[in-house]
């Protein structure tokens, strides 16, 4: 099966400081692939890389054969017309209702009559189970639906690409159970190619078919949600087991407790 | 010592030339989007009608205020000199050449400019600019061109009712409060103030204000960095760089326009 999105030796940096290094990742079509890790290790840089919105240092991204850095804008928004991302916090239009935000990129980019893109409007909020919501603005609905409307969003125009930049965050049990079966089941119905970025390891492991584990930027682990769970990696088993100290430590790396407290001095 | 102070003025004024080069091509930007912004007027009367209709009360209020002060404080000042049927005069061309595009530009910058930046500002803070790049639209062309279009029309439009608010405000005052004689009121006016060297120019001096102020609350809140101090940061930079503006901007319109 051909990969719709390649990484190759990447690197990138903000300044001096590090974030991704010697990167090299695939993502076949048709398939949910997560991209797990600590907090800060680079996950969501990596979906701004592979999204255009910044460039490498060093190696590339390519996704449906194009290397993203080396388009030039209208490449790069042509391209960007076949993904779709899901932002943290849903992004959604705040001066937009429901039905307007869900509406905005077939406005934009479609030139199909209102009633056309009020049907497929409500299709998609269907598909989310938000079609009686529609007249409501964000500031009326709660977070996991204001998720789901933003996935309404992402999906209005069929990508082929899907990007999820931490779906579960700050959701109820029952919000992150609704949100992962609707990223798996859009995959499917869409056949489009899903990247999910999150450290929720019970949501990832059910839906996705593969899984890369990131750490300070780079891969330490890869593979099916079914090897990660057994993996004997002392990275994948703190972070699946979520253990307190291990590879990643309990304490911000610096000055030791006895010397902060001058302890070592008076001994 | 020296060595520092020196190294120290030089980052500043390169940080300022840079800035001032940034917001020099920011612009240039900006207009090279305008013609697209250009074929969907709808979005441009949307941001007339926030940006204008909501700044209408002040400065309708302010004008009428702002008029009744003249007619009080010309009346004073004429009267010595027997030349109070000439406060019709003074009045409009106080109100046209001046106060009318400084003052109106001054609360435009304050009521429509503060809220352009924290806008654009939130937008950012909450992704929904990042969210249009990806959905493959340019916010500069769809959020930024229809709001600075839409503030250079309506600065012309609210400077001149400023002004004919005013002229009222001065005609209340003088003719119905403290009895200057209606006639000589608006004849003066209608005689001394010329159409194109003292209208037009007020509307050109509007229009200049418009620029200013609508790109630098645009710019401000674009550049603003995502986070609630920075929004708030650059809500108060759009009031004190666009009043700078307007006052410098003033300065060397009047010096070209009126110096005969």
């Amino acid at each position: 099966m051909s990969n719709l999105v390649e990484i190759r030796d990447l690197q990138f940096a903000y300044g001096e400081r590090v974030i991704l290094s010697n990167l090299n990742m695939d993502f076949p079509r048709g398939k949910v692939v997560a991209v797990m890790g600590g907090s800060g290790c680079g996950k969501t840089t990596v979906l701004r890389l592979i999204g255009g919105q910044i460039a490498p240092q060093k190696g590339g991204v390519s996704v449906a054969g194009e290397v993203v850095h080396t388009l030039d804008t209208d490449g790069l928004y042509r391209l960007r017309r076949r993904m779709g991302m899901l932002f943290q916090f849903g992004a959604l239009f705040t001066d937009l209702s429901v039905f307007d935000n869900v509406a905005f990129p077939l406005r934009e980019h479609t030139d199909l009559p209102e009633e056309l893109i009020r049907d497929l409007v409500l299709l998609k909020l269907n598909a989310v189970g938000l079609r009686n919501a529609h007249r409501l603005k964000p500031s009326e609905i709660s977070g996991g639906m204001a998720r789901r409307v933003a996935v309404a969003r992402a999906i209005a125009l069929d990508p082929e690409l899907i990007m999820y930049d931490e779906p579960f965050a700050g959701l109820d049990p029952i919000s992150m159970g609704v949100t992962a079966n609707l990223i798996r089941k859009l995959n499917d119905a869409l056949g489009s190619t899903s990247i999910l970025v999150s450290h929720d390891v019970q949501e990832c492991f059910a839906i996705a078919d593969y899984v890369y584990f990131m750490s300070e930027g780079k891969i330490v682990a890869r593979g099916t949600p079914a090897e990660m769970r057994v993996s004997t990696d002392p990275y994948v088993k703190q972070f699946v087991n979520a253990a307190p100290d291990g590879p990643v430590p309990f304490d911000y790396p610096g000055k030791s407790l006895d010397e902060d407290l001058g302890l070592g001095a008076s001994a | 010592m020296i060595a520092n102070l020196l190294a120290k003025i030089g980052c500043y004024v390169r940080e300022s030339i840079e800035s001032v080069g940034y917001a020099t091509r920011s612009f240039f930007g900006l207009m090279a989007v305008s013609p697209g912004a250009m074929k969907r007027p709808g979005l441009i009367s949307e941001q007339i009608h926030f940006i204008g209709n909501y700044s209408l009360v002040i400065i309708t209020v302010s004008g009428l205020f702002v008029g009744m002060v003249l007619g009080l404080q010309g009346y004073i000042t004429l009267t010595p000199y027997g030349a109070e049927q000439k406060l019709g005069q003074v009045v409009a061309l106080a109100l046209v050449r001046e106060l009318g595009p400084v003052v109106t530009a001054l609360l435009f910058a304050g009521r429509a400019g503060t809220s352009l930046t924290a806008q654009i500002g939130l937008m950012k803070a909450g992704e929904q600019l990042s969210a249009m790049e990806m959905m493959a639209i340019n916010p500069i062309q769809r959020v930024l061109a229809p709001r600075f279009w839409a503030g250079v029309v309506a600065m012309p439009v609210l400077a001149t009712i400023f002004s004919a608010v005013g002229i009222l405000g001065g005609y209340l005052v003088g003719v119905q409060l403290i009895g200057v004689d209606e006639g000589a009121f608006w004849s003066q006016m209608q005689a001394n103030v010329d159409v194109r060297a003292d209208v037009l120019n007020g509307v050109i001096k509007s229009l200049v204000f418009g620029i200013a102020v609508t790109f630098t609350a645009l710019f401000q809140g674009y550049h603003a960095d995502p986070t609630p101090e920075d929004v708030s940061r650059a809500t108060t930079r759009t009031v004190v760089i666009a009043s700078l503006m307007v006052w410098g901007l003033d300065f060397v319109m009047t010096a070209i326009m009126f110096n005969k």
